[in-house]
């Protein structure tokens, strides 16, 4: 006779234990990627120094995102000034186009589509490069000839993102605005005096800070989470391009919860 | 010595390595031979750190690997090296810069010095005037003879071979069992080979450790072994099918698998 017990549980106690599973699972791997990156991040002072490879990941994230930040970045600013003129003339306020244009890029699109071209652009390819070092053993090489593959890899790609995105943002912000300006005076007629004079009186340092605030906390998001996807993920070709997907979504994610989050706070 | 005390590794629900006790003997080739998987990769990244155990200790000297620090370990890795089954050379380096790497990272050496080096490392692999070819561009041989030169290039104390001749036409197999014989006697190392090639295997081992499923069943020098009454050893050295090690690894019966199936034809007796 079996001593094991069936006990028959709702649909709820189902419902509610898988809730609680995947909460436990995703706090887990929460915690995980925070100790990872900070680990990472506290080998910034150790020696051997990783100048090099700074600047080397520098490169090929940031320069190699500029076309893209260029191009997002011309055409959102265009975007909004035909919108913007559209809606502002309803009012008669065509002069405020300036405002317009440089406060919602500043503060808003510049940050929050410049991090997700770069999450597209460069995070999908530092967990994409990391996975496949992980799938050819790479990483484990680093760590047979006594090499950190936390300094090694990790580190240079979390600072170099870190220092790309508020570059990449700014300029986000110029082009855009440059393009408003060329689609708002040039196609619109709006005054090229009252675009500049507005800009110039709307936006404040407060709004560049702000924007420069949230573009350094994206970076940091892109960088952790695109690095501890690579190095966590399945060293299987179906792993690295699961975890590839998932860099990019669960980046995009974070960063508009975390931008509500500094929005709130800098309004 | 490195010793590992009731080693055991478990993924999941599969067993790699079952309180399994090894000695590797100082300044000697201990080669691990088995079937695929026998849990001897496994075995051979706990011992290198690459893993950590389940349960179990392994032990350098006096110091646990499983409690050592980060600092320690990696000290402690300057005098190792490893050639991985699938050589594991960096992409983005050239031949010279694989091979350079470990110099790179651990020596003040000047350029000159260092290029001499590595080109005595791949001359020693027949690779030399190779070294501006990508890894992309190498042979699955080649990329493997110069994982070998890399291994070597700090003249580590200890290294670890994961199926060092596997992928390799049979002069290169050849050269590198060579090599492995050589370089360990010329430089008191203490190598750990994993293969399943019985005859490379038995050819360079001083001592020789048999795995099956996750256990050792036989440990000895190859003559010990190629003596052995262990009827299990014998069939793997022979490559038999039929024996006590089974080569089919499937838990039902193939006849009840076909007539149960749905959709397939229901066998009449």
């Amino acid at each position: 006779m079996s001593d094991v017990t069936f006990v028959q549980q709702s649909a709820l106690a189902i419902f509610f234990g898988r809730l609680g599973r995947s909460t436990l699972s995703g706090m887990e791997k929460l915690g995980d990627a925070t100790m990872l990156g900070f680990h990472a991040l506290g080998l910034i002072f150790s020696k051997p120094w990783q100048g090099k490879h700074f600047v080397l990941q520098l490169y090929a994230l940031g320069v190699g995102s500029l076309a893209i930040i260029v191009v997002t970045g011309a055409f959102t600013g265009m975007v909004l000034a035909l919108q913007g003129y559209y809606t502002l003339a309803k009012f008669g306020s065509e002069s405020l186009l300036g405002a317009g244009v440089g406060m919602s890029i500043i503060r808003e699109l510049g940050p929050v589509l410049g991090a997700f071209m770069i999450i597209g652009r460069a995070g999908s390819s530092i967990t994409a490069e990391i996975g496949i070092m992980r799938v050819t053993e790479q990483t484990d090489a680093l760590e047979m000839m006594a090499v950190n593959p936390k300094r090694r890899i990790l580190l240079p790609r979390i600072v170099a993102v870190i220092i790309a995105v508020p570059l990449l943002v700014a300029i986000f912000d110029v082009v855009g605005i440059g393009s408003g300006y060329i689609v708002g005076v040039e196609l619109l007629g709006v005054n090229p005096g009252a675009y500049i004079a507005e800009l110039v009186a709307k936006v404040g340092m407060h709004d560049i800070y702000g924007g420069l605030v949230k573009s350094v906390v994206f970076g940091f998001l892109i960088g952790m989470i695109c690095s501890y996807m690579g190095y966590r993920s399945t060293p299987t070709t179906e792993g690295v391009a699961q975890a590839t997907t998932q860099a990019v979504v669960i980046s995009s994610v974070s960063v508009l919860i975390v931008d509500y989050i500094l929005t709130s706070f800098y309004l | 010595m490195i010793r590992g005390d009731k080693l055991s590794k478990v993924y999941g629900t599969t067993t790699a390595v079952s309180s399994t006790d090894i000695h590797v003997r100082d300044a000697a080739i201990t080669v691990i031979m088995g079937g695929s998987g026998s849990g001897k990769t496994t075995l051979l990244r706990l011992l290198a750190g690459l893993e950590k155990p389940t349960a179990g200790h392994i032990w350098y000297g006096d110091e646990d690997l499983c409690t050592m620090t980060d600092d320690r370990l990696y000290e402690l890795r300057e005098s190792m090296g490893m050639l991985f089954q699938y050589s594991a050379l960096l992409n983005s380096l050239n031949v010279y810069d694989n091979v350079a790497f470990p110099l790179h990272e651990h020596t003040d050496l000047d350029e000159e010095v260092i290029r001499t080096m590595v080109s005595m490392k791949l001359e020693q692999v027949g690779l030399r005037g190779f070294e501006h070819l990508m890894p992309s561009e190498l042979s699955g041989g080649m990329a493997k003879r110069v994982a070998f030169a890399r291994a070597m290039a700090m003249d580590p104390k200890i290294v670890f071979f994961d199926e060092p001749t596997s992928g390799l036409d049979p002069i290169s197999a050849g050269v590198i069992s060579t090599l492995i014989r050589e370089t360990s006697t010329k430089n008191r190392m203490t190598s750990i080979v994993v293969t399943h090639d019985v005859g490379a295997g038995l050819s360079m081992a001083d001592n020789v450790i048999l795995l099956w499923q996750g256990r050792i069943i036989a440990e000895g020098t190859p003559d010990e072994i190629r003596h052995s009454d262990d009827e299990r050893v014998q069939q793997f050295l022979e490559g038999r099918p039929d024996g006590p090690i089974p080569f089919s690894r499937s838990t039902t019966s193939y006849v009840d698998d076909l007539t149960h199936k749905p959709g397939t034809v229901r066998l009449e007796s």
